[in-house]
């Protein structure tokens, strides 16, 4: 296992190897995790053999479903960490933090699209960042078409919901619908109301399925309860085949049709096709956009 | 500029491939001077010296306070300057701008002498030169062709930055032309030229690129204290956002 396959080079979903649809084979992690809790199988896996020394997740904060950053050294506080928060986490604040304070030489980091390309972009231009880029063992990417100030989340949990973030127990995006469940209740908010909630700087994000990660998942594309898992650079083929021969994700066939890796294309062009227009709109207004105008782009769906 | 230093680098490149053959005598002559700065970005550089000492074979040394017993400034290649650069001090000035004339490539290295620095909070009146009262980034005063802010830069990217100078690799350096339009730099930056502009993530590099953790992070947004901050720009360079240099992430992940 293990063996270097060709990287695929492709616009809408990113350079990967494979593509498969997994899910932990640890109860534990299924119950808590978001879907086929992936993520966090991986990172406990990576630590338990030695790949990576810690990581950074998304770690509960001071506020019900307002995570904060955390370096997790251990099991118990990868598996405390899973479940996705619809809200921001600046897991980047910590890659300094954990080489110092954690000491971790092998860092594992979990994070949205535009979360990896900061990663990434740490390591090809890393002035700011002493001894710490060439700490980055792992990159985990998940999938991802906006986040929500936390304001947001509030919104739609009081006000459309009725409820608090306290009494929330899983919040999950699934068939164009937030569903935000508590003990007794279960409410679906459509996904189309949620939009101007969104953080504007998600506008002109291209990448819907973290393509600069090492290995990245997300739901789309995957009957309930699995994961759609993209295996991109050698690292993350490695850490996926593993994880597989070892028993720690169990694989199912991968479902190619129209709600399967059709879905999961549709969004991530969908995803950039509207991002590209409001990255031209941006530039016309004469704000200062990282990004290409589509007219100069040779691939629009390219995340540049 | 651009064919000036490619020129340059490529002639660097011919010295380093004939730099078995020491009859040549064509080595890159490279001078270092030290301004009003803290020695941090001399002590970030030599922490390459291990990896480097091959490629320090190949070029001369030609100017330095404390690496060469020299008086007279020569004609030097490439002219990396440590510090911002005190108008007070006449030395100083004259240094500089004679660095300007008797160099084909003047690098600011480090964020004193890309914008400033902490030193642009002086205001005189200290031991034991009260009267050295106004400091200025180089490029106010003379034309900089590369910054590499950084407060030290990492020896990380100093050593990227010596490598792609080595290999030609003039897409890498491309950012480092464009640094040395910003005169200055503060954490205000990441309020007036990423948030205010829609862009921010709320990703937190920002905050893990300061220093001094002026920058830190609230409610998904960098939260700003301008009394640590030490104007040495790193929150904006480092900024997923400021700028996005694709193509030199791919080539890096071999995914050209």
């Amino acid at each position: 296992m293990g063996g270097k396959e060709i990287m695929i080079h492709d616009s809408a979903l990113g350079p990967h190897q494979e593509i498969l649809t997994a899910r932990a084979t640890d109860k534990k992690i299924l119950g808590k995790a978001q879907d086929g809790g992936i993520v966090t199988a991986l990172l406990v896996y990576a630590l338990e053999k030695n790949i990576i020394d810690g990581t950074i997740v998304a770690g509960d904060g001071k506020e019900a479903w307002k995570p904060e950053p955390i370096v997790a050294t251990t099991k118990k506080e990868i598996l405390k960490s899973s479940g996705t928060k619809y809200t921001m986490c600046p897991n980047l604040a910590m890659v300094k933090e954990a080489t110092r304070r954690y000491g971790l030489e092998k860092m594992g980091i979990v994070g949205t699209p535009c979360q990896i390309m900061g990663v990434r972009k740490m390591q090809a231009y890393p002035m700011g960042l002493r001894h710490v880029t060439d700490k980055i063992a792992l990159i985990a990417g998940i999938y991802c078409m906006e986040n929500f100030p936390y304001d947001s989340l509030k919104a739609f949990i009081q006000d459309k919901a009725n409820t608090t973030p306290e009494k929330v127990v899983k919040m999950d995006i699934s068939k164009g619908k937030l569903f935000i469940r508590t003990s007794d209740d279960e409410t679906a908010i459509p996904i189309k109301q949620t939009h101007g909630y969104e953080q504007s700087g998600c506008r002109y994000c291209m990448d819907y399925v973290a393509e600069l990660s090492d290995v990245s998942c997300g739901s789309v594309g995957a009957k309930p309860g699995w994961s759609t898992v993209i295996k991109r650079t050698d690292v993350g083929c490695s850490l996926v085949d593993s994880a597989v021969e070892d028993g720690v994700l169990e694989v199912t066939e991968t479902n190619t049709g129209k709600f399967g890796l059709e879905m999961l294309r549709k969004l991530a062009t969908n995803k950039k096709k509207q991002r590209v227009k409001n990255v031209d709109k941006a530039l016309d207004l004469g704000l200062e956009v990282p990004f290409t105008r589509s007219d100069l782009k040779e691939d629009i769906l390219e995340n540049r | 500029m651009f064919d000036k230093l490619k020129n340059m680098i490529k002639s660097e490149e011919n010295t380093k491939t004939s730099s078995t053959k020491l009859s040549s005598g064509k080595k890159l002559k490279i001078g270092y001077i030290h301004l009003s700065g803290c020695t941090g970005d001399l002590m970030s550089f030599t922490e390459n010296y291990d990896e480097l000492a091959d490629l320090l074979d190949a070029v001369d040394i030609v100017y330095g306070q404390t690496l060469v017993d020299c008086w007279e400034m020569p004609e030097m290649d490439i002219v990396l300057i440590e510090g911002s650069v005190c108008l007070e001090d006449e030395h100083s000035v004259k240094e500089l701008k004679e660095a300007r004339d008797k160099s084909k490539l003047l690098v600011a290295l480090g964020s004193c002498a890309c914008t400033g620095g902490f030193t642009v909070y002086s205001k005189g009146g200290q031991r034991a030169q009260p009267q050295h009262s106004s400091f200025l980034a180089l490029q106010r005063l003379v034309k900089v062709d590369m910054a590499i802010p950084g407060c030290p830069p990492s020896p990380q990217i100093i050593k990227k930055v010596i490598l792609a100078a080595v290999n030609s690799d003039m897409d890498y350096l491309a950012p480092f032309m464009k640094f040395t339009e910003n005169q200055d730099a503060c954490g205000c930056d990441l309020q007036k030229r990423i948030i205010n502009q829609s862009i921010c993530i709320g990703c937190g590099a920002c905050a893990a690129a300061c220093p001094t953790r002026a920058m830190t992070m609230k409610d998904g947004r960098p939260s700003f204290n301008c009394d640590r901050c030490v104007k040495c720009g790193l929150c904006y360079y480092q900024c997923t956002r400021s700028w996005w240099p694709i193509d030199q992430i791919k080539k890096e992940m071999g995914l050209e």
